[in-house]
Protein backbone atom coordinates (compact mmCIF):
# COMPACT_ATOMS: atom_id res chain seq x y z
CA UNK A 1 0.00 0.00 0.00
CA UNK A 2 1.46 3.30 -1.09
CA UNK A 3 0.26 5.72 1.54
CA UNK A 4 2.02 8.64 -0.14
CA UNK A 5 -0.27 8.06 -3.13
CA UNK A 6 -3.39 7.55 -1.06
CA UNK A 7 -3.01 10.32 1.49
CA UNK A 8 -3.71 13.14 -1.02
CA UNK A 9 -7.10 11.57 -1.82
CA UNK A 10 -8.03 11.22 1.85
CA UNK A 11 -6.96 14.80 2.57
CA UNK A 12 -8.83 16.10 -0.47
CA UNK A 13 -12.04 14.23 0.38
CA UNK A 14 -11.88 15.45 3.95
CA UNK A 15 -11.32 19.05 2.83
CA UNK A 16 -13.93 19.00 0.05
CA UNK A 17 -16.70 17.75 2.35
CA UNK A 18 -15.70 19.97 5.26
CA UNK A 19 -15.53 23.06 3.05
CA UNK A 20 -18.58 22.27 0.96
CA UNK A 21 -20.77 21.53 3.95
CA UNK A 22 -19.15 24.11 6.22
CA UNK A 23 -19.02 21.51 8.96
CA UNK A 24 -16.29 19.31 10.42
CA UNK A 25 -15.79 15.79 9.09
CA UNK A 26 -14.33 12.72 10.78
CA UNK A 27 -12.59 9.63 9.45
CA UNK A 28 -14.91 7.02 10.94
CA UNK A 29 -13.26 3.91 9.60
CA UNK A 30 -10.26 2.87 7.54
CA UNK A 31 -9.64 -0.64 6.24
CA UNK A 32 -7.68 -2.59 3.66
CA UNK A 33 -9.71 -4.40 1.05
CA UNK A 34 -8.46 -7.07 -1.29
CA UNK A 35 -11.92 -8.17 -2.27
CA UNK A 36 -14.08 -6.88 -5.07
CA UNK A 37 -15.63 -3.59 -4.01
CA UNK A 38 -19.39 -3.69 -3.55
CA UNK A 39 -21.01 -0.30 -3.67
CA UNK A 40 -23.15 0.93 -0.81
CA UNK A 41 -25.03 3.60 -2.74
CA UNK A 42 -24.25 5.54 -5.89
CA UNK A 43 -20.60 5.01 -6.75
CA UNK A 44 -18.51 7.18 -9.06
CA UNK A 45 -15.46 5.41 -10.44
CA UNK A 46 -12.48 7.42 -11.67
CA UNK A 47 -9.53 5.83 -13.44
CA UNK A 48 -6.02 7.25 -13.35
CA UNK A 49 -3.37 6.18 -15.87
CA UNK A 50 0.22 7.28 -16.27
CA UNK A 51 3.27 7.27 -14.02
CA UNK A 52 0.89 6.41 -11.21
CA UNK A 53 -2.14 4.26 -11.92
CA UNK A 54 -5.22 3.04 -10.20
CA UNK A 55 -8.76 3.93 -9.43
CA UNK A 56 -10.76 5.86 -6.90
CA UNK A 57 -14.41 5.25 -6.03
CA UNK A 58 -16.57 7.76 -4.22
CA UNK A 59 -19.67 6.10 -2.85
CA UNK A 60 -22.66 7.81 -1.23
CA UNK A 61 -26.16 6.68 -0.38
CA UNK A 62 -28.68 8.54 -2.62
CA UNK A 63 -30.24 10.27 0.37
CA UNK A 64 -26.82 11.52 1.51
CA UNK A 65 -26.08 12.82 -2.02
CA UNK A 66 -29.41 14.67 -2.09
CA UNK A 67 -28.74 16.23 1.31
CA UNK A 68 -25.36 17.47 0.03
CA UNK A 69 -26.99 18.78 -3.16
CA UNK A 70 -29.64 20.65 -1.15
CA UNK A 71 -26.99 22.16 1.08
CA UNK A 72 -24.82 23.32 -1.82
CA UNK A 73 -27.67 24.63 -3.94
CA UNK A 74 -29.01 26.55 -0.96
CA UNK A 75 -32.55 25.46 -1.79
CA UNK A 76 -34.57 22.30 -2.26
CA UNK A 77 -33.42 20.15 -5.18
CA UNK A 78 -35.41 17.63 -7.17
CA UNK A 79 -35.36 14.39 -5.21
CA UNK A 80 -34.40 12.20 -8.13
CA UNK A 81 -31.76 9.57 -8.78
CA UNK A 82 -30.46 11.73 -11.64
CA UNK A 83 -29.71 14.62 -9.26
CA UNK A 84 -28.13 12.21 -6.79
CA UNK A 85 -25.91 10.75 -9.51
CA UNK A 86 -24.85 14.14 -10.74
CA UNK A 87 -24.05 15.23 -7.21
CA UNK A 88 -21.84 12.18 -6.67
CA UNK A 89 -20.06 12.88 -9.98
CA UNK A 90 -19.42 16.51 -9.12
CA UNK A 91 -18.19 15.61 -5.63
CA UNK A 92 -15.91 12.98 -7.16
CA UNK A 93 -14.59 15.59 -9.59
CA UNK A 94 -13.82 17.94 -6.72
CA UNK A 95 -12.09 15.27 -4.63
CA UNK A 96 -10.06 14.00 -7.57
CA UNK A 97 -9.29 17.48 -8.86
CA UNK A 98 -7.90 18.57 -5.52
CA UNK A 99 -5.87 15.42 -4.98
CA UNK A 100 -4.41 15.22 -8.47
CA UNK A 101 -3.38 18.86 -8.21
CA UNK A 102 -1.18 17.87 -5.29
CA UNK A 103 0.21 14.77 -7.04
CA UNK A 104 0.79 16.69 -10.26
CA UNK A 105 2.67 19.41 -8.42
CA UNK A 106 4.86 16.63 -6.92
CA UNK A 107 5.94 15.83 -10.46
CA UNK A 108 3.80 12.82 -11.35
CA UNK A 109 2.34 12.80 -14.85
CA UNK A 110 -0.91 10.96 -15.47
CA UNK A 111 -4.31 11.20 -17.09
CA UNK A 112 -7.53 11.30 -15.11
CA UNK A 113 -10.61 9.88 -16.80
CA UNK A 114 -14.07 11.39 -16.22
CA UNK A 115 -16.13 9.77 -13.47
CA UNK A 116 -18.31 6.83 -14.44
CA UNK A 117 -21.33 6.08 -12.35
CA UNK A 118 -21.41 2.48 -11.21
CA UNK A 119 -24.84 1.11 -10.42
CA UNK A 120 -24.42 -2.56 -11.19
CA UNK A 121 -24.83 -5.10 -8.46
CA UNK A 122 -21.60 -6.92 -9.27
CA UNK A 123 -18.52 -5.58 -7.53
CA UNK A 124 -15.61 -3.56 -8.82
CA UNK A 125 -12.27 -5.33 -8.85
CA UNK A 126 -9.17 -3.46 -7.75
CA UNK A 127 -5.96 -3.59 -9.77
CA UNK A 128 -4.44 -7.03 -10.32
CA UNK A 129 -1.57 -6.29 -7.96
CA UNK A 130 -3.10 -3.53 -5.91
CA UNK A 131 -5.00 -3.75 -2.68
CA UNK A 132 -7.47 -1.01 -1.96
CA UNK A 133 -8.00 1.19 1.03
CA UNK A 134 -11.58 1.88 2.06
CA UNK A 135 -12.20 5.01 4.08
CA UNK A 136 -15.50 5.96 5.67
CA UNK A 137 -15.87 9.69 6.27
CA UNK A 138 -18.52 10.95 8.64
CA UNK A 139 -19.98 14.20 7.30
CA UNK A 140 -22.80 16.49 8.38
CA UNK A 141 -25.00 14.86 5.71
CA UNK A 142 -24.10 11.23 6.42
CA UNK A 143 -21.42 8.67 5.63
CA UNK A 144 -19.26 8.88 2.55
CA UNK A 145 -17.06 6.02 1.35
CA UNK A 146 -13.84 6.34 -0.56
CA UNK A 147 -12.13 3.30 -2.06
CA UNK A 148 -8.62 3.94 -3.36
CA UNK A 149 -6.28 1.57 -5.19
CA UNK A 150 -3.15 3.25 -6.52
CA UNK A 151 0.35 2.15 -7.48
CA UNK A 152 3.47 3.41 -9.24
CA UNK A 153 3.54 2.10 -12.78
CA UNK A 154 7.28 2.52 -13.28
CA UNK A 155 8.28 1.02 -9.96
CA UNK A 156 6.11 -2.01 -10.64
CA UNK A 157 7.80 -2.52 -13.98
CA UNK A 158 11.22 -2.28 -12.36
CA UNK A 159 10.16 -4.73 -9.67
CA UNK A 160 9.14 -7.22 -12.36
CA UNK A 161 12.40 -6.96 -14.29
CA UNK A 162 14.58 -9.16 -12.01
CA UNK A 163 11.89 -11.85 -12.03
CA UNK A 164 11.83 -11.83 -15.82
CA UNK A 165 15.61 -12.21 -15.90
CA UNK A 166 15.34 -15.44 -13.88
CA UNK A 167 13.04 -17.06 -16.43
CA UNK B 1 -24.73 32.71 6.15
CA UNK B 2 -22.01 35.22 5.31
CA UNK B 3 -23.05 38.71 4.26
CA UNK B 4 -21.38 40.43 1.33
CA UNK B 5 -21.68 44.00 0.11
CA UNK B 6 -23.25 43.83 -3.34
CA UNK B 7 -20.85 43.95 -6.25
CA UNK B 8 -22.27 46.45 -8.73
CA UNK B 9 -21.37 47.83 -12.12
CA UNK B 10 -20.32 51.42 -12.55
CA UNK B 11 -23.88 52.28 -13.51
CA UNK B 12 -24.99 50.77 -10.17
CA UNK B 13 -26.80 47.92 -11.87
CA UNK B 14 -26.18 44.33 -10.78
CA UNK B 15 -23.22 42.55 -12.35
CA UNK B 16 -24.46 40.05 -14.96
CA UNK B 17 -22.88 36.59 -14.98
CA UNK B 18 -22.71 33.74 -17.45
CA UNK B 19 -22.26 30.47 -15.54
CA UNK B 20 -20.64 27.65 -17.49
CA UNK B 21 -20.35 24.16 -16.00
CA UNK B 22 -21.50 20.76 -17.24
CA UNK B 23 -22.85 20.00 -13.79
CA UNK B 24 -26.26 21.54 -13.04
CA UNK B 25 -25.42 21.04 -9.41
CA UNK B 26 -22.18 23.06 -9.71
CA UNK B 27 -24.01 25.83 -11.60
CA UNK B 28 -26.63 26.03 -8.85
CA UNK B 29 -23.90 26.38 -6.28
CA UNK B 30 -22.29 29.25 -8.19
CA UNK B 31 -25.66 30.91 -8.80
CA UNK B 32 -26.33 30.82 -5.07
CA UNK B 33 -23.08 32.73 -4.52
CA UNK B 34 -23.82 35.19 -7.33
CA UNK B 35 -27.10 36.00 -5.61
CA UNK B 36 -25.25 36.45 -2.31
CA UNK B 37 -23.05 39.02 -4.09
CA UNK B 38 -26.07 40.92 -5.45
CA UNK B 39 -25.46 39.71 -9.01
CA UNK B 40 -27.76 38.57 -11.78
CA UNK B 41 -27.53 35.43 -13.90
CA UNK B 42 -27.48 36.44 -17.57
CA UNK B 43 -27.22 32.86 -18.81
CA UNK B 44 -26.08 29.32 -18.19
CA UNK B 45 -24.24 26.80 -20.34
CA UNK B 46 -23.20 23.19 -19.91
CA UNK B 47 -20.37 23.11 -22.46
CA UNK B 48 -17.92 25.38 -24.24
CA UNK B 49 -19.85 25.63 -27.51
CA UNK B 50 -23.04 26.72 -25.77
CA UNK B 51 -20.99 29.12 -23.67
CA UNK B 52 -19.80 30.93 -26.79
CA UNK B 53 -23.35 31.21 -28.12
CA UNK B 54 -24.62 32.38 -24.74
CA UNK B 55 -21.83 34.93 -24.46
CA UNK B 56 -22.76 36.40 -27.84
CA UNK B 57 -26.43 36.45 -26.86
CA UNK B 58 -26.17 37.85 -23.34
CA UNK B 59 -22.90 39.88 -23.33
CA UNK B 60 -22.33 39.24 -19.59
CA UNK B 61 -20.03 41.29 -17.37
CA UNK B 62 -18.34 38.16 -16.03
CA UNK B 63 -18.11 34.53 -17.15
CA UNK B 64 -17.52 31.79 -14.59
CA UNK B 65 -16.09 28.94 -16.68
CA UNK B 66 -15.44 25.31 -15.77
CA UNK B 67 -12.52 23.61 -17.56
CA UNK B 68 -13.46 19.97 -18.10
CA UNK B 69 -16.67 19.81 -20.11
CA UNK B 70 -18.09 17.77 -22.99
CA UNK B 71 -18.00 18.93 -26.63
CA UNK B 72 -15.65 21.85 -26.01
CA UNK B 73 -13.50 22.34 -22.93
CA UNK B 74 -13.39 25.61 -21.03
CA UNK B 75 -9.91 26.69 -22.08
CA UNK B 76 -10.78 26.45 -25.78
CA UNK B 77 -14.02 28.33 -25.16
CA UNK B 78 -12.02 31.08 -23.41
CA UNK B 79 -9.71 31.38 -26.39
CA UNK B 80 -12.63 31.68 -28.82
CA UNK B 81 -14.57 34.16 -26.71
CA UNK B 82 -11.54 36.38 -26.09
CA UNK B 83 -10.63 36.28 -29.79
CA UNK B 84 -14.02 37.80 -30.59
CA UNK B 85 -14.42 39.91 -27.44
CA UNK B 86 -11.08 41.12 -26.14
CA UNK B 87 -12.86 42.82 -23.25
CA UNK B 88 -14.35 39.54 -21.94
CA UNK B 89 -13.74 38.91 -18.27
CA UNK B 90 -13.57 35.21 -17.63
CA UNK B 91 -12.81 33.50 -14.32
CA UNK B 92 -11.96 29.81 -14.51
CA UNK B 93 -13.61 27.60 -11.89
CA UNK B 94 -12.19 24.10 -11.76
CA UNK B 95 -11.45 21.23 -9.40
CA UNK B 96 -8.08 20.72 -11.07
CA UNK B 97 -5.80 23.51 -9.96
CA UNK B 98 -2.35 22.53 -11.14
CA UNK B 99 -0.11 25.12 -12.66
CA UNK B 100 -0.24 23.93 -16.28
CA UNK B 101 -4.02 24.27 -16.31
CA UNK B 102 -3.98 27.68 -14.72
CA UNK B 103 -1.25 28.97 -17.01
CA UNK B 104 -2.99 27.62 -20.11
CA UNK B 105 -6.23 29.37 -19.14
CA UNK B 106 -4.49 32.66 -18.35
CA UNK B 107 -2.52 32.51 -21.60
CA UNK B 108 -5.76 32.11 -23.53
CA UNK B 109 -7.20 35.20 -21.89
CA UNK B 110 -8.83 34.17 -18.62
CA UNK B 111 -8.50 36.81 -15.92
CA UNK B 112 -8.34 34.59 -12.87
CA UNK B 113 -8.73 31.09 -11.48
CA UNK B 114 -10.58 29.66 -8.51
CA UNK B 115 -10.44 26.06 -7.37
CA UNK B 116 -13.48 24.00 -6.41
CA UNK B 117 -14.95 23.64 -3.89
CA UNK B 118 -15.46 27.37 -4.24
CA UNK B 119 -15.42 29.35 -1.04
CA UNK B 120 -17.77 32.36 -1.30
CA UNK B 121 -15.26 34.71 0.31
CA UNK B 122 -12.54 33.67 -2.14
CA UNK B 123 -14.77 34.05 -5.19
CA UNK B 124 -15.98 37.41 -3.90
CA UNK B 125 -12.46 38.79 -3.64
CA UNK B 126 -11.55 37.46 -7.08
CA UNK B 127 -14.66 39.05 -8.61
CA UNK B 128 -13.89 42.34 -6.90
CA UNK B 129 -10.40 42.23 -8.34
CA UNK B 130 -11.53 41.28 -11.85
CA UNK B 131 -14.30 43.88 -11.87
CA UNK B 132 -11.93 46.59 -10.69
CA UNK B 133 -10.17 46.12 -14.01
CA UNK B 134 -13.45 46.78 -15.80
CA UNK B 135 -12.71 48.61 -19.06
CA UNK B 136 -16.30 49.81 -19.27
CA UNK B 137 -15.88 51.34 -15.84
CA UNK B 138 -13.32 53.76 -17.34
CA UNK B 139 -10.85 53.16 -14.57
CA UNK B 140 -13.34 53.68 -11.78
CA UNK B 141 -13.26 51.15 -8.99
CA UNK B 142 -16.15 48.74 -8.76
CA UNK B 143 -19.01 50.12 -6.72
CA UNK B 144 -19.89 48.23 -3.60
CA UNK B 145 -23.38 48.79 -2.27
CA UNK B 146 -23.21 50.42 1.10
CA UNK B 147 -19.59 51.41 0.57
CA UNK B 148 -18.90 55.11 0.80
CA UNK B 149 -17.32 56.52 -2.34
CA UNK B 150 -16.11 60.08 -2.72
Amino acid sequence: MRMELIQPFINAADAVFAESLQAPTKIADLAMDEETYRRKGIAALILIKGEIEGRVILDLAPEVALKVATHLAGSAVEQSEQVARETVCELANMVIGNSVTLLNDQGFRFKVFPPEIHVNEQGLAGGADTEAMVICIETACGQVYLNIAMHYLHRRRQEREPASALD
Amino acid sequence: MQQFAALLRKDSRPVRYLVVDDSVFARKNLIKMIEMFGGEVAGEAGDGLTAIAEYNRTKPDIVLMDITMPQMEGIEAVERIVRQHAEARIVMVSSVGYQENILAALQKGAKHFVQKPVKPEVLYEILRYVLSDDPTAAGAPVALAGEHRS
